[in-house]
């Protein structure tokens, strides 16, 4: 009897927004009299921080400090139309349309300052610090705050923006499957490490290793949360998890935390992660989304590492240490590969 | 978990695809700390189940003990006299008591009670729902409501379902399938000729592969709290993961113009996926339309878990044909997605699962059927990765077996398979944007995998295209799966539903591209093949005449989808 280690290799790409297109998402984008903006959305903060990159994209665009933009989202009363935050679509989709609206602002703001600061709005920029200035000229400047005033009170003009961001929905040929389905995916390779006991039949995942390609990383620190949760979650999908254990029986479904198993604490392996970004012609700042698919290579990549160990092939997910030791017993044993 | 997240654990490779961005912006690229974290972290952000107005009623449903049965009578003449209880709703009460998730996108044809009154069709469907003054009194009476059923047979697993004389779980699809373009009972995908490959590949690798159905296991279950507001208006504070998908599922079901309806969420415990069925909004509002009060309207944990969709179970298999060097030179796939008793969302994600085929590799003859199976267990929907999880695992499990087959080290058969800028993908567009080899080599660099020197010199952005941007010179066409009485819908449609008379190899080059392709290559690829023809403009969702729906908003109708 003895612990078997082993090593499981996968990659993956997947396709950001919804399939085929046709889901908008818009967003409106208005200053205070002070030159504080805020951003009005429909869209859903889960926890994956949509609020925070929604206000990262505005306060970019703008150029003005992030400390100047507010997200308020998700009352219907206010917030323009979304279709939701699912299909690693939020960042992809509003944030083209918060780009969109904070372009618009922005144009406003320019024109307000330019007509204090007496030129041309077209040679105007921001220092992303709350100044306007004459392009090559910083001395020839307003303050973002004294625009705002002077648009509000003494010129007359509406410093807000309007967004939508729509790919139209296409069509799916039903003799061939000829479909433009998305136009922009992420990529994942990952290499898994295991150690299946084999005499319990109990696999425990104890290193991850992974490259994963966002496109940009908006947030690094959102793009690590969500990477570090997700491949988590496909290690648990892996080896732990399932509504249905006697599948396709539904006796015996979970129905608390005590009877649906999940790893803890203890269980979670260190996940050593590399971030890659080549920007996505049309994401937001290249951005893609993160979200999905940092689960989905971790599945495969974990019945690889239990082969690679004992040398039996476990397809049907969860791997559970029933399957396991069945499946030694079927083949006289552990054959350790150790072939990674 | 500080030992977890330490310094070190992540490295940004700015190094790669250097040349394609500008790095140098104000505020992309910080690590800005979230606006809304503080509230997090001290319990203070308000999330829907802060919202317990003054007067808050709960709502319970009664839910059927069997996997299918018929509902002889209901009776809740004993509960409506129970403690706290103020008004118990039946299915007449919904004013549109039938919907299916996609009708806003008008894809597929409404099969779903919101309260079931004749039939049930998994163990959990609700037939009733008791409205009390607290949670424990609404709980007390739903074990009051007596109801007299008959058990029917019922089919849990989905190749049994689709077997002739399988008990029928939805009358409008008797074979239990979804029917695709209202022509053919599973999607297809046909790019080249697999068969006449597979008889010249030195290797034939085949698989079967199945998911399990598992739970999103959001922290804050779903749930949604209604009430009243002025002018005839309701407001309701949902944990929904979609603001005007449920604002306007809720106008369908309720036959509501949706001016009247004000949808307040936005911060919530947690989704991934599991938050977009929209099944608490109407009835919480429902409630609060007939009793004039507040409700709430939650799932417990066991509902969360065994009521609430779970990711679907998907089945896979897989048979490739590969060459001794270890190039993949055709995949076919035939995939069932267990729907459970109601179409929700799965049938989308089939069409998505399509479009991803065979994964990330440029493979030249590929073929798929993939149905959507309904059975007798709780429908299935969105979970991260909706559509991609359950294939790519399937693909990702399979590709290390070719590995061992032609002797390859499982990185190496990657990058010399992956996809590249330029090359043509089974739908048949163009990859762009393409990193899969470099995530392979790094990881590969990192982990100290051997790879050969050509893989590591390989390249996304290099010997793409050229041969490996052409379509297939033939492509095996059939007939298989066709159905009759069935029309399309606006979603996805092109060409279904009116009776064809193809047969063999589709003409494909007669019928024109939904969308410019201006990398698609100008050769002739069939050895008939006419010139290609102008592409049209894109396919714009022009206004139907069609009458909408009573109550519905439609995101991007086209046409209706009905039963002729």
């Amino acid at each position: 009897m003895a612990l078997h280690r082993g090593r499981g290799f996968a990659a993956i790409n997947y396709p950001i927004g919804m399939n085929l297109g046709g889901d908008p998402s818009q967003a409106l984008v208005h200053s205070n009299p002070d030159g504080k903006f805020t951003v009005a959305l429909s869209a859903i903060d889960l926890g994956q921080g949509m609020k925070s990159v929604t206000r990262q994209i505005a306060a970019e665009t703008l150029g003005v400090p992030i400390e100047d933009v507010y997200v308020d989202t998700a009352d219907s009363d206010t917030g323009p139309h979304d279709m939701g935050s699912f299909a690693s679509r939020g960042t992809h989709r509003m944030g083209n349309a918060v780009i969109r609206a904070s372009e618009e602002a922005r144009a406003v703001m320019l024109e307000a300052a330019a007509e204090e600061l007496e030129v041309d709005a077209a040679d105007l920029v921001t220092d992303g610090k709350g100044n306007i200035h004459v392009k090559g000229a910083p001395s020839r400047s307003i303050t973002t705050m004294a625009a705002a005033q002077a648009a509000q009170f003494k010129q007359g003009r509406t410093i807000a923006g309007r967004g939508i961001f729509l790919i139209p929905l296409s069509e799916v040929d039903p003799d061939t499957g000829e479909m433009s389905p998305v136009t922009t995916f992420a990529h994942a390779a990952m290499l898994v490490e295991v150690e299946v006991d084999d005499e319990t039949g109990e696999v425990a995942v104890t290193d991850m290793q992974s490259a994963y390609e966002v496109g940009r990383a908006l947030n690094p620190r959102l793009v690590e949360q969500q990477l570090r949760g997700g491949a988590w979650m496909g290690m648990s999908h892996a080896a732990w998890e399932t509504t249905e254990p006697q599948y396709p029986s539904r006796d015996h479904g979970a129905v608390d935390f005590n009877g649906y198993l999940m790893p803890g604490p203890g269980d979670l392996a260190p996940h050593h992660i590399s971030v890659l970004e080549r920007p996505a012609e049309d994401g937001p700042y290249g951005g893609k989304g993160p979200g999905e698919m940092c689960a989905n290579p971790v599945l495969p990549a974990v019945v690889n590492a239990v082969y690679d160990a004992v040398g039996i092939r476990i397809d049907d997910l969860p791997v559970t240490p029933e399957k396991v030791l069945r499946a030694l017993r079927a083949q006289g044993g552990a054959k350790p590969r150790r072939a990674l | 978990m500080t030992e977890m997240t330490k310094p070190g654990m992540i490295d940004f490779r700015k190094d790669l695809f250097a040349n394609e961005r500008d790095d140098n912006l104000n505020e992309i690229g910080k690590p800005t700390r979230r606006q809304d974290i503080t509230g997090h972290v001290t319990g203070r952000s308000p999330f829907f189940d802060d919202h317990l107005f003054e007067g808050l009623l709960h709502l319970r449903c009664v839910r059927s003990p069997h996997h299918a049965a018929r509902i002889r009578r209901i009776d809740t003449a004993d509960a409506e006299r129970m403690p706290g209880v103020v008004r118990i709703l039946r299915g007449a009460d919904v004013p549109l008591n039938l919907n299916t998730l996609l009708s806003l996108l008008d894809f597929g044809i409404d099969d779903e009670p919101i309260l079931s009154t004749d039939r049930t069709r998994y163990r959990g469907e609700p037939v009733a729902a008791v409205i009390a003054e607290t949670e424990a009194q609404a709980r007390a009476a739903v074990r009051a409501v007596r109801v007299d059923w008959e058990p029917l047979p019922h089919v849990l697993d989905v190749e049994e379902a689709i077997k002739p004389g399988a008990p029928a779980v939805l009358d409008i699809y008797p074979q239990n399938k979804f029917i695709y373009h209202g022509k053919y009972d599973h999607q297809k995908l046909r790019y080249g000729d697999v068969e006449a490959a597979f008889r010249e590949a030195d290797h034939v690798i085949e698989g079967r592969y199945q998911m399990s159905p598992i739970e999103q296991a959001p922290i804050e279950t779903c749930g949604a709290i209604a009430a009243p507001e002025q002018n005839g208006r309701y407001v309701c504070y949902t944990s929904t993961q979609a603001l005007f998908f449920s604002l306007g599922t809720a106008a369908k079901v309720l036959k509501m113009p949706s001016s009247r309806l004000h949808f307040i969420g936005g911060t919530v415990g947690g989704g991934f996926g599991g938050k977009v069925d929209s099944i608490h909004e109407p009835l919480a509002i429902l409630g609060t339309m007939l009793t004039g009060r507040p409700v709430k309207y939650a799932w417990d944990r066991e509902e969360e878990m065994q009521v609430g969709a779970p990711r679907g179970a998907e089945r896979w298999y897989i048979k490739d044909g590969v060459m001794r060097d270890g190039r993949i030179v055709a995949r076919r796939f035939t995939g069932y997605f267990d729907s459970g008793a109601y179409t929700r969302l799965s049938s989308y994600a089939i069409i998505k699962g399509v479009g991803h085929l065979p994964g990330p590799y440029t493979i030249p003859n590929v073929h798929a059927d993939v149905y959507c199976v309904y059975t007798n267990r709780t429908p299935a929907t969105a979970m991260r990765g909706f559509g991609i999880t359950g294939v790519d695992f399937a693909i990702e499990a399979h590709m290390d077996k070719v590995a061992e087959t032609v002797g390859l080290n499982p990185v190496e058969l990657r990058i010399l398979n992956a996809y590249r800028d330029g090359d043509m993908k089974a739908h048949r567009r163009v990859a762009k944007n393409c990193a899969l080899i470099e995530c392979c080599q790094v990881v590969a660099e990192k982990a100290g995998i051997r790879i050969s020197d050509t893989a590591r010199a390989a390249s996304s952005l290099k010997d793409g295209g050229g041969a490996r941007a052409q379509l297939p010179a033939r492509t095996a066409t059939d007939q298989d799966g066709r159905v009759t009485g069935f029309a399309a819908s606006g979603y996805a449609r092109k060409g279904g539903g009116a009776s064809s008379s193809a047969s063999g190899t589709t003409p494909l080059a007669a019928r024109p591209s939904p969308q410019p392709q201006p990398s698609r290559p100008a050769t002739s690829t069939t050895p008939s093949r006419p010139p290609e023809p102008p592409p049209p403009p894109p396919a714009s969702p022009s206004p139907s005449p069609a009458p909408a729906r009573s109550g519905a908003m439609r995101f991007s109708s086209l046409s209706g989808f009905r039963r002729r």
